[in-house]
C-alpha cells in the first residue's frame, strides 16, 4: 500500500540560542514527488531539513516520517548535506565515500557483501562518475562533488531523499544530470525534498512547493504557491515585525512559549 | 659506533624495555593522532598534553610516590576533564575553539607548575624524577610501564580495527553520521578517551611541553603521501616510530639529554621532507614540473621558429635547410644561452642534427615542427571565429595554448574549423 503523506512536520519550533530559527512550522507532504523549500536566506531551509532528520532537537513540536518517529525510519530516509559542510581534502576515493551510503547501524562491523559493493557501483554509474570512482574527492569539480554525494545518497536505497541545495555551484551540465535523476526516482516512487535558491526555475523543477521565512508562508502547487502575494510576504521585508519581535526575545532571554499552552 | 651497537643490540636490558616502549607509544599516539587531526582536533591534543600535568602531580599526592598507576589515572582524569571544558566554554559562551584551547592549556599547566614547585619543595625524596614529565625522560621507561604502554597500543588498535567505518565517517561528515543512525556523541567520547589514553601513555617519555606533536605531525607529514586513509595511518605509525627511536638514540648516548625534543626535531625534518619531497604535494614535484613545463616550450618555440625561417624563404615542403642558432634569433628573441641549452636537448631527442657549426631538422622534427605550427594557427583561428578578439591580439592568445593543446583537442580544432594542414596567415 501507498503511503499517502511522505513527511509530517507538526507545529515545530527550533532555535540556536534562544532565537527561533523555525518557528510554529507546520505542514505535511505528499510522497511520490518533487518538493522544493525555498525561502530567502537565513529563512530557516536548513535548520528546518536538520530538524527533520533528527540532527537538531526542536524546542517544541514533531516530525513523523510515513507516521513513525525519524529514529525508526533511518534506513529509509536519506540526507544530502550541503557540499561546502565538509573538507573535501578528506584522504578518500569517490568509491569510499559513495561507499558510506550503505553503512548502517547494524552493518558496520561486518564487510561489505557483493550486494553492497554492486549497489555501489551502481550509484557511481547513475551520476555519471564510473570514469572517477578511484579519484581523490578533493581532484574533482564542484559539479562532481555533488554528484559524490548525490550518489552517497543514492546507494542508501531510501524512499525519501533530503538535498541540501545540491544545484549550488554545479555546472550545466550536472544540474541537467541530477534533473533527470530525480525524474528517474520519482518514476520510482521516491519523494525527494530540496532547498532550492533559484526562484526561476523552481515552477520546472518542483510538484510541490514548501516557501519558508522562519514560518511557513505558504505549501502547496508552484501555482498555489508562487502569487505575488506569498513571495512579497516571504522576500519582501514585510515580516519584519515578526523579526523584530524575535529580537526582543533574545534579548530579554524570553521563553517562546508558555509552560502550559497546549500544542 | 660502539654505543650506536649497544644500543640496537640491547646490551643494556633496559634499552630493550625503552624501544619497545617508544613503539607502544609513537604507535598509539599516531594512530588516534591520525583522526584527531582529520577532525581538524589536532589543537586539542596540545591543551590535553599540557593538562595532563596537574594530574600527574595530583597522582602523587595521593599515592606518596612514583605509582605509575596513580599518576597514570590522575593524568587521564585532568586529562580528559580539559577536553570536556573546552567543548563547554565553546558551546556555552562567545569564546571560540582556538581561544578556548588557549585558555584552558594554560591554566592546566600553570596549576601543573604550581603543584610541581610544591612537591619538589616539600622535601619528600620520592619526587625525584617527577622533573622529568616537562621534557621527557625515555631511558626511564621500565618493565612495568612497558606491558602499560604496550597495553594501550593494544586497545587502541582494537578499537580502531572494530570502529574504523564509525571513525570514518564521523572524521569525514558527522551530520551524514548523524542522518544515518550513528551515536556521534558515543564516537566522538570514544575518540576523546583514546586520544586522552594515547597523550597520558607517552607523557614520561616525551614530556607534557612537546607530546603533543606525536599526535598532530606524524598524520601531518603522512597527508602529504597518500590519499587513503588506511595507508596515511600506517604511514604515520612509521614516522613516528622511526622519529622515536632515532630521538631516544640520541638522548641514549648524550647521557640525561630530554627524549621529547630530539624525538619532535627528528619528525619536524621527517615533516619538512614530506613537504618538499612528496610525491604529488611536494615542492620537489611542482619545481620539476614547473622546469619540464619551461622546457616544453622553449623546445617547441625553437622548432617553430625553425618552421618560420623556412616559410620566410618561401620553401616549407622540405624543412631540412642548414641553420646556425644565431639566425634564429631574427625570428624569435631567445636568450642565446637557453637556446644554446635547447638545441643541444633537441639534438639528444634526435629531433635536430648537427654538421659542423650548423644544424637541421631530422624528419621527425620536421613533422613536430609543423605540427606546433599547425596548432598555434588552428588556435588563432578559433579565437577569430568563436570569440570576440582582435586580429591584433590573436597571436598572443594562442602563443602559450599551442603547448598545451592535445592530439584530441586538435581533432576537434579540425573538424569544428574545417581546416587541414597548415594555416597560411599567421599573426
Amino acid at each position: 500500500m501507498k503511503e499517502q503523506c511522505s513527511i509530517e512536520v507538526h507545529n515545530l519550533t527550533t532555535t540556536y540560542g534562544n532565537t527561533p530559527v523555525l518557528w510554529d512550522v507546520d505542514f505535511e507532504l505528499p510522497s511520490g514527488q518533487i518538493i522544493g523549500i525555498i525561502g530567502p536566506n537565513g529563512s530557516g531551509k536548513t535548520t528546518l531539513l536538520k530538524t527533520i532528520m533528527g540532527l537538531l532537537s526542536p524546542a517544541s513540536g514533531y516530525v513523523k516520517i510515513f507516521d513513525k518517529n525519524i529514529d525508526q525510519m533511518r534506513e529509509r530516509i536519506a540526507y544530502v548535506p550541503q557540499r561546502e559542510s565538509v573538507d573535501w581534502d578528506f584522504p578518500a576515493s569517490v568509491f569510499d565515500v559513495v561507499k558510506m551510503g550503505r553503512y548502517r547501524s547494524n552493518n558496520l562491523f561486518r564487510r561489505s557483501t557483493k550486494t553492497d559493493l554492486a549497489i555501489v557501483e551502481e550509484s557511481i554509474e547513475k551520476v555519471g562518475l564510473s570514469d572517477f570512482r578511484n579519484r581523490q574527492i578533493s581532484q574533482l569539480s564542484g559539479g562532481q562533488q555533488q554528484r559524490v554525494f548525490i550518489a552517497r545518497a543514492l546507494a542508501q536505497k531510501a524512499d525519501i531523499y533530503l538535498m541540501d541545495e545540491p544545484f549550488v555551484g554545479v555546472d550545466a551540465a550536472t544540474e541537467n544530470a541530477i534533473l533527470s535523476l530525480l525524474q528517474e526516482m520519482k518514476k520510482d516512487g521516491k519523494t525527494v525534498l530540496m532547498i532550492h535558491h533559484d526562484l526561476q526555475t523552481v515552477s520546472d523543477y518542483f510538484d510541490y512547493l514548501v516557501l519558508l521565512n522562519t514560518r511557513l508562508i505558504a505549501k502547496g502547487t508552484p501555482q498555489e504557491v508562487l502569487t505575488e502575494e506569498n513571495l512579497s510576504n516571504a522576500y519582501g521585508g514585510q515580516l519584519t515585525l515578526l523579526a523584530k519581535v524575535a529580537n526582543l526575545i533574545k534579548e530579554n532571554e524570553f521563553p517562546i512559549r508558555e509552560r502550559d499552552v497546549d500544542l | 659506533m660502539e654505543t650506536f651497537l649497544d644500543f640496537i643490540s640491547f646490551k643494556d636490558p633496559n634499552v630493550f624495555y625503552v624501544v619497545i616502549g617508544i613503539f607502544c607509544i609513537c604507535s598509539s599516539s599516531a594512530l588516534i593522532g591520525t583522526f584527531a587531526y582529520l577532525r581538524k582536533r589536532a589543537l586539542i591534543g596540545d591543551a590535553i598534553a599540557h593538562a595532563l600535568l596537574p594530574g600527574i602531580c595530583l597522582g602523587f599526592l595521593v599515592a606518596g610516590e612514583k605509582n605509575i598507576i596513580y599518576l597514570f589515572a590522575g593524568a587521564f582524569l585532568t586529562g580528559w576533564l580539559s577536553t570536556f571544558l573546552v567543548d563547554f566554554i565553546v558551546n556555552r559562551s562567545k569564546v571560540k575553539q582556538d581561544a578556548a584551547i588557549g585558555i584552558v592549556l594554560s591554566s592546566f599547566f600553570a596549576l601543573g607548575i604550581v603543584l610541581l614547585t610544591y612537591i619538589q619543595n616539600s622535601g619528600t625524596t620520592e619526587q625525584g624524577g617527577l622533573n622529568s614529565f616537562l621534557f621527557g625522560q625515555a631511558a626511564a621507561i621500565n618493565k612495568s610501564e612497558v606491558s602499560l604502554f604496550a597495553g594501550i597500543l593494544v586497545i587502541v588498535v582494537l578499537i580502531i580495527i572494530v570502529f574504523y567505518r564509525q571513525f570514518l565517517i564521523v572524521s569525514f561528515n558527522p551530520d551524514f553520521a548523524k542522518s544515518i543512525g550513528l551515536k556521534v556523541k558515543t564516537i566522538e567520547f570514544l575518540l576523546t578517551s583514546l586520544t586522552v589514553l594515547a597523550i597520558a601513555s607517552g607523557i614520561q617519555a616525551l614530556g607534557v611541553v612537546l607530546m603533543s606533536a606525536l599526535i598532530i605531525t606524524p598524520a601531518a607529514a603522512a597527508r602529504f603521501w597518500t590519499n587513503n586513509l588506511l595507508k596515511m595511518l600506517l604511514i604515520a605509525v612509521g614516522f613516528s616510530v622511526l622519529s622515536g627511536w632515532v630521538g631516544t638514540y640520541i638522548s641514549y648516548v648524550n647521557f640525561g639529554m630530554p627524549t621529547g625534543p630530539w624525538v619532535v626535531l627528528v619528525l619536524s625534518i621527517i615533516t619538512l621532507l614530506s613537504f618538499v619531497f612528496s610525491v604529488n604535494h611536494g615542492i620537489l614535484a611542482r619545481f620539476l614540473k614547473a622546469r619540464k613545463n619551461r622546457r616544453k616550450i622553449l623546445h617547441e618555440n625553437i622548432l617553430k621558429a625553425l618552421y618560420q625561417l623556412h616559410e620566410r624563404e618561401g620553401n616549407t615542403n622540405e624543412l631540412n635547410r642548414r641553420f646556425s642558432p644565431r639566425e634564429l634569433l631574427s625570428i624569435r628573441l631567445f636568450d642565446t644561452r637557453n637556446l644554446q641549452n635547447g638545441i643541444q636537448r633537441l639534438k639528444k631527442q634526435s629531433l635536430l642534427k648537427q654538421e659542423g657549426g650548423l644544424y637541421f631538422l631530422t624528419s621527425q622534427g620536421a613533422k613536430e615542427s609543423k605540427r606546433i605550427v599547425r596548432l598555434h594557427r588552428l588556435w588563432e583561428q578559433y579565437l577569430l571565429k568563436r570569440t570576440q578578439i582582435d586580429a591584433y591580439h590573436v597571436h598572443s592568445g594562442a602563443e602559450a595554448i599551442e603547448h598545451i593543446l592535445s592530439p584530441e583537442i586538435e581533432k576537434e580544432l579540425i573538424r569544428e574549423l574545417g581546416i587541414s594542414g597548415i594555416p597560411e596567415e599567421d599573426f
